[in-house]
């Protein structure tokens, strides 16, 4: 078929076959459109929608999908295998339905693509994100940097372009642009933010404004550190990747190694891939366009040299458009393959061909471990799991072949055979774990449409089968390699609940803690794992595409350090709860309830590959993360989750004086819950520079602090912690030392930087001062390791909140410059600095850490604040603990919550709240969080700018 | 001309360090193949791992012998390379030499090229001292 195609709008197509793929439409999303008959062969037949409306936990994009019946027998992967190129041939198959983004927006003169023309430098640097101006298209590309940039290797070139393929163009007008902005959700904000800062044009770029640290006493701006935008022309930022998805410690890639060395600041990749997005542009293709040398997916980047080839944007092979591709099912037009959502968006979603397959789609399978030794029976965490489980199980993400299974461990294993038929759940016990075998066949994983009530009965059941254990022994390691047994057919998600140290069998483990060395301020030890079974379990079972996702709740030290390993190299999850009780300790309680909510509903992919892809000259060196490195660039994922994170250091191995602009692609092969193979693409396009100064004007100084975060964590695991500290240290002190000398004109009196690093040092500070890296106070083991297992996973918004939390006043919202979000008013107070200083006894104060809310109360607050927010007619009858705040029919109080809510709805797992008095011994955890103030152990922000600046004229 | 002992054990280090010269040469190709993403690291490793404990065992048995026939000189020679391999037997992660090539780390950009300078290395110097043993061999021949 593919032969008889070389003519565009040939008559002799033959009529469309229908689809395989059948996607709803769903409601408030345009109608699917009549294919236009005989204007080519292979129609789009369906042509669904994603819907922008959709509920980010939502678990897929479609309601209805192939239901693909074919893993009814699947075969184990051979780990070695699995791999994105599976098949080098894509030649086009017969069937082709193409599912696009409605939303796709065309930009009506491409002209302005193609131009080098670097916007104005001024403007650049801190000028708003493009998304939201987007309708005018700059209308001169002013004052480019130099003729070099001008001669760009990218963007759309289009000579050749036939006056009758441009007839057929009928961009969607204007109109289109209003709904682009929904893509990158918080970036209207982001604009508005940045849109007063863009003004102040100084003859050099804000960004590059130097600024003496020691004599600015306010770094920290009143409203949130928003991605600094590459300087890019300004057709490209707007169709960059969104910073959320993707970003860059450098805006400006250096152009050799030896201008970065020379700069001294980390060059590496954040990135979040599989993040909930509301809208996101589904491909359904049969040709997946693909470079031929690198196997990069066609991306807006890439330069159409005519209407039948495109140049690849990563090493620079010129490649043939496939006739496929050169239909537009956005516009139903021919001979426009410059149109195609996937040339318009940089984050898109491709439904992949069996060519991406191994083995049939697995589907969703879940394993829930369950320590029901004695210590988690007083903890009481198996009956908020029964709950939690019982209320989600209709929204566990999934299709008809959905399977679910049980076990339970003490000092045996038991096994609940759940197959459909039987009245009751049965249990089976496996005393013998030294060598542990699966009791039965088959039955321990069952669908969970068919055996749905045995479930039911057996959730409702658990919580009340072991209150009267005495045993205290936990035999963790043979659970695991049981439930590795369970799952190695398959491959799906495990989740281990784990409420002590493992003391039997395989894989147990001593306290390694002694309680003295806690507040040491010399070494800290046992970081690393006690012993390799956690390690080799979980390259087991990422081979069998397994993932451990490891709940702990425990109230005494239980190695975190070797049990986070089984999770690490699985592409799992680690969530921990210090001293988890029931009753006694109800904010965790709440935590767990909540955390499990998400968990349990929150969308999944599975049998995962990443790849990560870069223009030819640099070259990945460390991969930070949970997950397997399986070759130089590929990450293996048994699943993949939407609040993972990864880091990638970069280098450059040869120069970059040939090209102005590199591109970054990452692309995620995964399956989804509903047994479709699909790839998820971004792609970033930043530019090459090639002097200190442009450098230093582009950095992300959020983006370098995660990366030097992840990069501590690995040195102190490997090296010791106060190399660690030293290194981050060091950080500083070398880039504001670097930054110093290419001002020497300037007077010396103070510690320079750049605008664009004003806040690095107080990072880094914070950073020193945050559980994993401090010393001096006392900090568990436990609690240390979570919190480096925390910075290695978490994407970069989440782990910025985590270093540096943001602390608002509360008691006196106004509505003054709010932001209107569904309907309600969201007050807007300004970041103050975390200092002692800031928090005056007749305020109240949030500070948002992440995971916690703290709102504290002075002594002397109004007392109306007290009566109108959280319901108490003075200071001194707040309660001591207080983790939610009434809805009172007052301004103030709906003002407070809908601040609070505006910020729990910005992450995944919900925080917990503590009301703290100022007189309540509670005030400790708030007081540490103010990085800015001296402790016993620890520089304030004004001593630790005094020792850089003595380092640095050492 | 006699067959003395330092004789004999600079014959038995001749066909040892042959030996020692292809476990230098397959660990090179190994890595090389990692890089190159020809293979999976956990696939990769565990024949590495195979190779590890056999090395290091022969080498220790040239110093052993070495040492037994008085010859300084060689096991002088020899000493460093010998502390090496023991600082990394016992530098491994926690249960023992099996994971000195770990294959969770093994893609690390540094490791990686550690590891193949390190094969690199030990590969002349098995190549060096098989002509030294060589030389000497002859020479423990021939003079006596």
């Amino acid at each position: 078929v593919a032969d008889s195609l070389a003519y565009p709008g040939r008559q002799n197509a033959p009529p469309p076959r229908s689809s395989p793929v059948m996607s709803t439409v769903l409601p408030g999303a345009p109608s699917p459109r009549a294919p236009p008959a005989g204007k080519h062969p292979r129609e789009p037949v369906a042509l669904g929608v994603p819907l922008p409306g959709l509920p980010p936990q939502k678990g897929m994009q479609y309601g209805d999908c192939v239901n693909n019946q074919a893993s009814s027998a699947p075969t184990p992967l051979s780990s070695a295998s699995d791999d994105e190129e599976e098949e080098e041939d894509e030649e086009a198959g017969v069937d082709s339905s193409s599912t696009t983004s409605s939303a796709s927006p065309v930009p009506n003169s491409y002209d302005a693509l193609e131009g080098g023309g670097y916007p104005d430098v001024h403007s650049s640097s801190a000028s708003s994100p493009a998304p939201d101006h987007a309708p005018e298209p700059d209308p001169a590309p002013a004052a480019p940097l130099s003729a070099k940039v001008m001669a760009k290797p990218f963007g759309h070139g289009y000579p050749t372009l036939q006056p009758g393929y441009q007839t057929t163009a009928a961009p969607p007008s204007a109109g289109t642009f209003a709904q682009y902005p929904q893509q990158h959700p918080g970036v209207n904000q982001l604009s508005s933010a940045l849109g007063g800062l863009s003004l102040q044009s100084s003859p050099q770029p804000e960004s590059l404004r130097p600024i003496n640290l020691t004599q600015e006493r306010d770094v920290l701006p009143a409203t949130p550190v928003w991605a600094p935008v590459p300087n890019l022309n300004l057709d490209l930022r707007k169709l960059n990747c969104s910073p959320d998805s993707f970003r860059c410690t450098l805006t400006s890639i250096p152009q050799t190694q030896a201008l970065l060395n020379k700069a001294k600041l980390p060059l590496g990749l954040l990135l979040h891939p599989f993040r909930d997005l509301t809208q996101l542009p589904v491909i359904t293709s049969n040709t997946i366009v693909r470079c031929r040398s690198c196997r990069t997916y066609i991306n807006p980047f890439v330069s159409f040299i005519d209407q039948r080839r495109w140049k690849c944007n990563l090493c620079y092979r010129v490649n043939d458009v496939p006739e496929e591709f050169m239909y537009n099912p956005l516009t139903r037009s021919y001979g426009e393959p410059h149109k195609r959502p996937e040339v318009q968006n940089s984050t898109v979603e491709f439904i992949a061909s069996s060519d991406y397959m191994l083995r049939p789609p697995q589907p969703a399978v879940y394993l829930f471990v369950l320590d029901v030794s004695h210590n988690a029976m007083e903890a009481g965490y198996l009956a908020v799991l029964c709950q939690s489980l019982l209320e989600n199980l209709d929204k566990l993400p999934g299709d008809s072949r959905t399977r679910i299974g049980f076990m339970t461990f003490d000092s045996t294993i038991h096994f609940y055979n759940l197959q459909e038929g039987f009245s009751q759940p049965q249990m089976l016990i496996v005393s013998d774990i030294d060598d542990v075998f699966l009791p039965t066949p088959d039955g321990l994983l069952v669908n969970l449409y068919e055996s749905r009530e045995l479930i039911k009965v057996l959730l409702n059941a658990l919580p009340n089968m072991f209150t009267s254990t005495r045993e205290t022994h936990s035999a963790l390691g043979p659970a695991l390699q049981a439930a590795f047994k369970l799952m190695s057919p398959t491959g799906g998600r495990v989740s281990v609940f784990q409420t002590q140290l493992p003391s039997l069998g395989a894989g147990l483990l001593q306290s390694r803690e002694d309680p003295n060395q806690r507040s040491s301020t010399k070494v800290v030890q046992h970081l690393g794992p006690a012993t390799d079974f956690y390690k080799k379990l979980a390259l087991d079972c990422s081979g069998q595409q397994t993932a451990v996702d490891l709940f702990l709740l425990s109230s005494q030290y239980s190695d975190l350090s070797s049990l986070a390993c089984m999770s690490r190299y699985s592409a799992g999850c680690i969530y921990y709860y210090p001293s988890f009780h029931c009753t006694h300790n109800p904010s965790q309680m709440e935590k767990l309830q909540k955390d499990l909510k998400r968990y349990l509903t929150r969308k999944i992919g599975f049998e995962a590959v990443m790849r990560i892809r870069c223009t030819k000259g640099l070259s990945m060196h460390t991969f930070h993360g949970n997950f397997f490195v399986r070759s130089t660039d590929l990450l293996s994922l048994a699943n993949i989750n939407p609040d993972a994170g990864f880091a990638v250091q970069l280098s450059i191995e040869e120069s970059l004086t040939d090209t102005s602009l590199v591109c970054f692609q990452t692309a995620l092969l995964y399956t989804s819950s509903k047994g479709e193979r699909r790839i998820r693409v971004h792609t970033l396009c930043l530019p090459v520079v090639s002097s200190l100064a442009e450098v230093h004007a582009g950095a992300d100084v959020q983006a370098a602090i995660c990366l030097l975060a992840n990069m501590a964590v690995d040195r102190s695991i490997s090296s010791s912690l106060s190399d660690a500290r030293d290194a981050l240290v060091n950080a500083v002190v070398d880039s504001l030392s670097a930054y110093g000398s290419t001002v020497s004109n300037l007077r010396h009196s103070g510690l320079m930087a750049p605008a664009s690093l004003k806040l690095f040092p107080l990072y880094v500070l914070a950073l020193l001062k945050q559980k994993a890296f401090r010393t001096g106070t006392s900090t568990r083991l436990d609690d240390r390791v979570y919190a480096m297992c925390q910075i290695k996973s978490q994407p970069l918004v989440h782990l910025m909140r985590m270093i540096h939390p943001n602390l608002h006043r509360i008691d006196r919202l106004t509505d003054e410059g709010a932001i209107h979000v569904n309907d309600r008013v969201v007050p807007q107070p300004p970041l103050q600095k975390l200092s002692a200083e800031k928090l005056t006894r007749e305020g109240a104060f949030l500070m948002d850490c992440g995971s916690v809310f703290y709102i504290w109360i002075g002594k002397d607050c109004d007392s109306n604040f007290i009566e109108d927010v959280l319901g108490f007619p003075n200071f001194a009858s707040i309660p001591q603990k207080m983790t939610h705040l009434p809805e009172l029919d007052t301004l103030a109080s709906e003002r407070t919550r809908s601040f609070l809510t505006w910020l729990q709805d910005s992450r995944p797992l919900s925080p917990v709240l503590h009301v703290v008095k100022d007189e309540s011994p509670a005030k400790m955890e708030f007081f540490q969080h103010l990085v800015e103030d001296r402790t016993e152990a620890a520089f304030s922000y004004y001593e630790f700018l005094l020792h850089v600046q003595q380092q640095i004229s050492k | 001309m006699a067959f003395t002992f330092a004789a004999f054990c600079y014959m038995l280090a001749l066909v040892l360090c042959a030996a020692l010269i292809f476990f230098a040469i397959w660990h090179i190709i190994a890595f090389d193949e990692l890089r190159t993403d020809f293979k999976n690291p956990i696939d990769q490793c565990n024949p590495v791992h195979a190779l590890v404990l056999p090395e290091y065992s022969i080498h220790s048995l040239f110093c052993v012998m070495f040492l037994c026939a008085q010859e300084w000189l060689t096991l002088g020679l020899n000493v460093p390379l010998l502390f090496y391999h023991f600082w990394r037997y016992f530098h491994c992660p926690a249960d023992g030499p099996e994971l000195a090539y770990d294959p969770l780390v093994v893609m690390n950009a540094d490791t990686l090229s550690y590891c193949q300078k390190e094969a690199w290395c030990k590969l002349a110097f098995y190549l060096l001292s098989f002509f030294y043993y060589l030389y000497c061999m002859i020479s423990a021949l021939v003079s006596s």
